[in-house]
């Protein structure tokens, strides 16, 4: 077990080298000029200079990789051109609402799909089972600032039940100011990965529900309520819990989307007026930071298979 | 998946000459996902393409006439430059189809390359796979969001920057498809035969990716699209002179509460286009390819 541990937590140090070199040939290696890009149109000569400066592009490219892996290895992720502070500092400003919203959307996700996906499962090739794949399919085309539009326009301008964007902290404001604000956000990211939670559900539970040991218990007199929560879904829980980790990348790129629809001070902004700003060192550092979690919540959901599902001993 | 006009029975008789075989396509067309889907998009196709000329000149202003409702001035109104909603949004399909077009061909043709390469050659499968493990681990508008504000915005900027975070998809497909195939008697056959590897690679290999690479490159042309959109809509796309759908949805922002249909049509546009193609998707994927049809059910 120990060993299967250590094994797989050294097994993310190559995918990481990988992401963090990346990254960095990703600013070396662009076409042209890409301080004068980041400078802007109405640059100066001294400008661009600084800038270059700044972003450590004036030494050899192998100084520059070793002294950009030092800092790295430090947690430092650069400083920001504009602002001149620490990447780092700059996003632990940022982090709350992102986390907030992000977690709220992960419950809310699996409490709406994983029984939406087991009623299809159950009921597979019935009106349920159609309406489900139908909502799934149409999940994955909607955008999502579509969505969050439509929701405001509906909930917030017509029905007046829900505010139309910004952001209330619940440590600062109570829980009732955060839940009316954090709602539509969180439906809207939802919708997108409730169609893919869902699906990897029903897909996983109808190839459990073949299984001789399904028919074993329905044999011995088992309720069949009793056979979907205790049999099946226990042994399809596996692959969803897959699905929930792979859909974090999805869910990262519709915080950004999110974010900038209800006006969210999170980390999604962060990106964007860092766009709007030409401040590089802050889009790295965010991309980093923002990998560097994938993997982390990845390799903790590895982890946790061995308690999901005892058959699995390393 | 939304569909199914019972696969199983269909499917496994098919696979063996199925790639080769024309006749597949009246098959795939026989599935109603397939047929509907296809009707859909060659309908939305013909509007981009024939559109342009028919409608007003999208760009061209008119301040007397700003945002008008839909009817009181064109079919979707105006925005708050006068200028014509609906002459816009038929524009944006041209450059919604194109990039979509373009992503999945880009993206399958390197993946392909790659994924060939990881499968077969054994030292250069851990070294791609570790890369690709990495690059998958970059979340994808971030990583486009970054290339394009280094390089400028352009539209070939923005079909490599959407194209890039699909490879992996692809390269691990294929190589998945090519570690099967290698292992089939009648590649060992070929291989005892002295047959040298590029032929064995494009008689037997390469056309067993076939149909499972057009399933995957439909879902890739989907979600470009989208990606093409978000980042029009985040102002990190392609340059807002151009009207594409999420540029003129990028737009519409500022008047929403005023005007929610310059949001609400390109919307429902993109949303219906990406829809067609992923039920063709779904369609082919039940038709063309049973074994990953199993598994999805």
């Amino acid at each position: 077990m120990l060993a299967y541990v250590l094994k797989r937590v050294l097994m993310t140090v190559p995918v990481m080298i990988v992401v963090a070199l990346f990254v960095f040939l990703l600013l070396r290696l662009a076409p042209g000029d890409p301080a004068a890009v980041i400078a802007g149109d109405y640059a100066t000569a001294e400008d661009v200079a600084r800038i270059r400066e700044q972003l450590g592009l004036s030494d050899p490219i192998i100084v520059q990789f070793f002294n950009w892996t030092w800092s790295l290895m430090q947690g430092d992720l650069g400083t920001s051109i504009f602002s001149n502070k620490p990447v780092t500092e700059l996003i632990l400003q940022r982090i709350e609402p992102t986390m907030l919203l992000a977690l709220t959307t992960i419950l809310f996700s699996i409490a709406i799909a994983v029984p939406l996906g087991t009623i299809a499962a159950f009921r597979s090739g019935s009106w349920i089972d159609r309406v489900v794949m139908l909502f799934s399919v149409g999940g994955f085309s909607v955008p999502v600032f579509v969505l969050g539009y439509i929701l405001i326009y509906l909930f917030s301008l017509t029905l007046k039940v829900l505010p139309v964007q910004g952001y209330r902290s619940p440590f600062e404001h109570g829980l009732g100011p955060f839940l009316s604000h954090i709602t539509l956000p969180s439906v809207t990211l939802s919708v997108i990965f409730i169609a893919l939670i869902a699906r990897m559900t029903r897909a996983s539970v109808i190839e459990v529900l073949e299984e001789d040991y399904i028919r074993t218990a329905r044999a011995k007199g088992q309720s069949e309520f009793k056979v979907l929560m205790r049999h099946a879904l226990r042994n399809a829980a596996v692959p969803i819990v897959t699905v929930v980790g792979i859909g974090i990348a999805l869910l990262i790129g519709g915080v950004v989307v999110t974010e900038s629809v209800y006006n969210i001070p999170g980390l999604g902004r962060l990106v964007l007026d860092a766009v709007l700003a030409r401040d590089y060192p802050i889009i790295q550092g965010l991309i980093l930071f923002f990998s560097f979690i994938y993997i982390l919540l990845n390799l903790l959901i590895d982890l946790t298979y061995t308690f999901l599902d005892p058959r699995i001993r390393y | 998946m939304t569909d199914q006009s019972t696969p199983e029975t269909v499917a496994p008789t098919l696979l063996p000459e199925g790639a080769r075989d024309p006749s597949v396509w009246h098959l795939a067309l026989r599935n109603k996902s397939v047929l509907w889907g296809s009707i859909l998009l060659v309908a939305i196709i013909l509007a981009a393409v024939i559109g342009p000329f028919v409608t007003l000149d999208p760009v061209s202003l008119n301040p007397m006439n700003r945002l008008k409702p839909p009817g009181e001035a064109g079919f979707f109104g105006t925005d708050q430059l006068g200028r014509d909603v609906f002459s816009r949004v038929v524009n944006g399909a041209r450059v919604s189809l194109i990039v979509g077009l373009a992503v999945a061909s880009i993206a399958v043709a390197i993946g392909l390359f790659l994924g060939l390469i990881a499968g077969y050659i054994r030292i250069m499968d851990a070294f791609i796979m570790r890369i690709m493990d990495g690059l998958m681990s970059i979340p994808a508008i971030l990583l486009a969001i970054a290339m394009i504000s280094l390089s400028g915005a352009t539209l070939t900027t923005v079909v490599a920057a959407i194209v890039i975070p699909e490879i992996p998809r692809v390269v691990r497909l294929v190589r998945s498809v090519v570690l099967t195939v290698r292992e089939e008697p009648y590649v060992e056959a070929a291989i005892s035969a002295g047959t040298p590897t590029p032929l064995i690679m494009s008689r037997h290999v390469l056309p067993n990716t076939i149909a499972p690479l057009i399933v995957q490159a439909t879902y890739i042309c989907g979600s470009a699209m989208l990606t093409e959109a978000i980042l029009g809509f985040l102002g990190a796309g392609i340059p807002p002179e151009i009207p594409s759908w999420g540029n003129i949805m990028s737009e519409g922002r500022t008047f929403f509460q005023l005007t929610p249909w310059i949001i609400f049509f390109p919307g429902i546009c993109l949303a219906v286009t990406v829809l067609a193609v992923n039920i063709v998707g779904d369609g082919l994927r039940d038709t063309l390819d049973p074994r990953i049809a199993r598994n999805m059910r």
